[in-house]
């Protein structure tokens, strides 16, 4: 009984996982091939949403929710806006290869990454993978235990956050600021 | 009871090295922040699955901060667009080779 509910997690979890990776890579490639920086941020929608609904298959509840609220909600709104905002909305050449021979070199290198990051990520020694056990969740769920750290262990992290918020803040303002001189 | 954490590794070392080639072969600085962002993505994606090897939620603590340090960064980014724009300059990174004001 036990062993094949189990068994049944695995599979829903397994099915979860393939579709949502299939969605991720799709759109992680939507972005990079596509012409139009449209397309592109709305394959970025695509990847992230995958990647959502992996945090929530690891039980990490409330990143998903950020994650949905931040990235696509903001970020890639912010990109969006942008983009329609300076009307650089137009195809451009993929053709076109300025530096002869860069865009081998930069598959090449990548495929070489893939190659130490997918060893790296297999071998025990590395990541120091123990048994999965589920998250050790405190009393109340994942909210709590993380609402708890971060006010907590890493308040000076979480104030540090803040910090640098304020700088984007001002750093925007200054940026989009008309410069009166000249 | 769950996938093991190698695949969500494995997922996120393919997701990473895409966003790598693609800010590496890409010339519109756009598509290249958001390449940026499918590498910080990959980065999230595999802290979150360390940290649920390993237990705690330290993991998730980081990547939080990982979106709040990506979220100023578009920010900030963006707004550099924004002005180059102003002043004519083109969105290409080929043709940015010179910076001055």
């Amino acid at each position: 009984m036990t062993a094949s509910l189990l068994l049944a997690a695995t599979k829903v979890d397994l099915a979860v996982f393939v579709v949502s990776a299939i969605a991720i890579l799709a759109g992680a490639l939507g972005v990079v091939l596509s012409r139009h920086p449209v397309h592109s941020a709305l394959m970025l929608v695509m990847t992230l949403f995958g990647v959502a609904v992996l945090f929530l298959a690891q039980e990490a509840h409330l990143l998903a929710a950020v994650q949905v609220i931040v990235y696509a909600g903001a970020i890639v709104v912010l990109f969006l806006f942008v983009i329609m905002l300076l009307g650089v909305d137009q195809a451009e050449n993929l053709a076109y290869e300025p530096l002869r021979g860069q865009r081998p070199v930069a598959v090449i290198l990548g495929l070489l990454a893939l190659a130490q990051l997918v060893f790296l990520g297999g071998a025990q020694w590395a990541t120091g993978a123990q048994a999965v056990a589920g998250v050790a969740e405190g009393p109340g769920g994942n909210v709590p235990t993380l609402a708890r750290a971060l006010f907590t262990r890493y308040l000076f992290a979480f104030e540090l956050t803040s910090l640098l918020l304020v700088i984007a803040v001002i750093g925007a303002v200054l940026l989009a600021k008309r410069r009166e001189t000249s | 009871m769950s996938l093991g954490g190698e695949w969500y590794l494995t997922l996120a070392a393919a997701l990473f090295t895409i966003g790598a080639v693609g800010l590496l072969v890409r010339r519109n600085v756009l598509v290249m922040f958001m390449c940026i962002e499918l590498m910080l993505n990959a980065v999230n994606l595999a802290l979150i699955a360390f940290n649920r090897m390993h237990g705690g939620g330290d993991g998730q603590i980081f990547a939080l901060m990982v979106m709040v340090v990506a979220a100023s960064e578009v920010v900030i980014g963006l707004g550099i667009i924004v002005a180059l724009y102003r002043r004519n300059l083109p969105i290409d990174v080929d043709e940015m080779r010179e910076l001055q004001g």
